[in-house]
């Protein structure tokens, strides 16, 4: 029987998860990068909890941000080097299809781990309780469209020299506006405002990093192998 | 209708002949079009009603600013039309954009904060057009970033390419979330039809987009040159340009 795409890209998957789990190193070190860095924000602001609220939204993003950035060198990376990325282009499989699977499941590895051990860092940066829901909710969301526009930039920098700061270079910019709606979320919930209409934003960025950005990705990944 | 017309543009030999004739038009025209803008916006123009003279920066300001935005756009169809169609030129004219657009940001930005000084009072607020130009600004060094990191050329032309379409997507949306964040820059002035501005004030700046647009084409059209030669350095039209 033939494999189909969607059989195809699960497989990936499956594989992605059996790779990571056997070297959890590499899993744990973002989640610790986060919290570091949500560390430094009170020894370099103020150890005042009601100083630091104001902070928070902006601390929690652009560490989520950061700690992103950091795992998706891994992204591509290793399997570029060792010729996987190759054979997966070779196989006749959607190459769309099998790198939206392995973006997903490094958001699973990644970004699903950080928005769940987000309210550590957030309570202890003087978020109220209330707002903690907001927070794992928009981090997720969030999370999820970083990783898929980080997708399109790993690919592209896959045949640069130098790789690390560039994939920065290029990220940063594209991510802006979900840092935007991703911080105004955080902050009407620790206001008790309405965080619907950030919330359905970043859902539309969501959206249409899924229907675009492994279509660029693929395209990215086939010139780097090229 | 023949389309054999169209494909001349896809050959560096005509396309370099038709730099070497057109590029002084556009450079002289331009040149002409900013020195009489200039006498019409800096000495015609009477001075504004609260700004005083400080206005006269809109001169440069406006068509730098919407150059930086126009070019980025220009870039990124040159980059998509090189990308589908394999058209060896449309890369190196995108190539060629790339450096004129990222000055124009930066001399956008430069007399926003000349002006921004005496009227808000400082150099640098954070406000969603400073900072979605800003951000535009940063779009460009990553596509110049990404082409130097490539060494193969077509690798980067094509790496390149498909940066600058997805940046492309991106700019709306980065403007609208921006827009969104905060807001301080005055809305946008009104210049035809029920206009905001007297005539006196409008036509030099008219002028001065066309003269800006004029100089982008003589100064892309020079680059263009320059990329095409280094580029096509072991073709034999090359030897036969150079040697005659």
């Amino acid at each position: 029987m033939k494999t189909g795409p969607l059989q195809a890209a699960f497989l990936v998957s499956q594989r992605d998860l059996r790779l990571a789990f056997r070297q959890p190193s590499q899993l744990i070190q973002p989640l610790l990068f986060f919290m570091i860095v949500a560390t430094l924000f009170p020894l370099t602001l103020t150890p005042e909890l009601s100083r630091l609220r104001d902070a928070a939204p902006g601390v929690l993003w652009v560490g989520a941000l950061l700690s992103s950035l950091l795992a998706l060198e891994f992204l591509f990376r290793d399997d570029a080097m060792d010729g996987t990325l190759e054979q997966f282009a070779l196989s006749g499989q959607s190459l769309t299809w099998m790198l939206f699977a392995k973006t997903c499941t490094h958001w699973l590895l990644t970004g699903l781990p950080l928005a769940l051990a987000a309210p550590i860092a957030a309570l202890a940066l003087g978020v109220s309780p209330q707002a903690i829901g907001a927070v794992v909710a928009s981090l997720l969301l969030g999370s999820f469209a970083m990783s898929l526009v980080g997708a399109i930039s790993a690919g592209l920098t896959l045949g640069a020299r130098r790789g690390g700061v560039l994939l920065s270079l290029l990220t940063l910019p594209l991510a802006v506006p979900i840092l935007v709606f991703g911080s105004d979320a955080t902050q009407r919930a620790m206001m008790g405002g309405d965080i619907a209409p950030p919330m359905y934003l970043l859902a539309a960025i969501a959206v249409l990093g899924v229907t675009l950005a492994p279509l660029a990705a693929a395209a990215a990944v086939r010139i780097g192998l090229e | 209708m023949s389309w054999a017309w169209f494909h001349r543009f896809g050959s560096p030999p005509w396309i370099y002949g038709f730099s070497r004739r057109w590029a002084p038009w556009f450079g002289g025209l331009a040149a002409l079009g900013i020195l009489v803008a200039l006498y019409g916006g800096f000495v015609l123009a009477p001075a504004d009603y609260q700004q005083k003279d400080a206005f006269r920066i809109v001169y440069v300001h406006a068509p730098s600013a919407m150059l930086s935005l126009a070019i980025y756009t220009t870039m990124a169809v040159a980059a998509a039309v090189g990308l589908i169609w394999r058209i060896k030129v449309a890369h190196a004219a995108a190539a060629a954009c790339a450096p004129v657009g990222a000055w124009f940001t930066v001399v956008t930005l430069g007399t926003g904060m000349l002006w921004g000084k005496p009227m808000w009072g400082t150099y640098w607020a954070w406000d969603p057009r400073l900072t979605s130009e800003l951000v535009l600004l940063f779009l460009y060094f990553g596509y110049m970033g990404l082409r130097a990191a490539i060494e193969d050329p077509q690798k980067a032309d094509k790496a390149s390419a498909v940066l600058a379409v997805v940046g492309v997507v991106n700019v709306p949306i980065i403007r609208f979330s921006v827009d969104w964040w905060n807001s301080l820059h005055q809305p946008a002035t009104r210049l035809l039809g029920k206009a905001d501005m007297d005539w006196t004030m409008t036509w030099p700046l008219l002028l001065m987009f066309l003269a800006f647009t004029l100089y982008f084409g003589a100064v892309m059209l020079v680059r263009l040159r320059a990329e095409l030669l280094r580029r096509e350095r072991n073709a034999s039209w090359v030897r036969e340009v150079l040697r005659g």
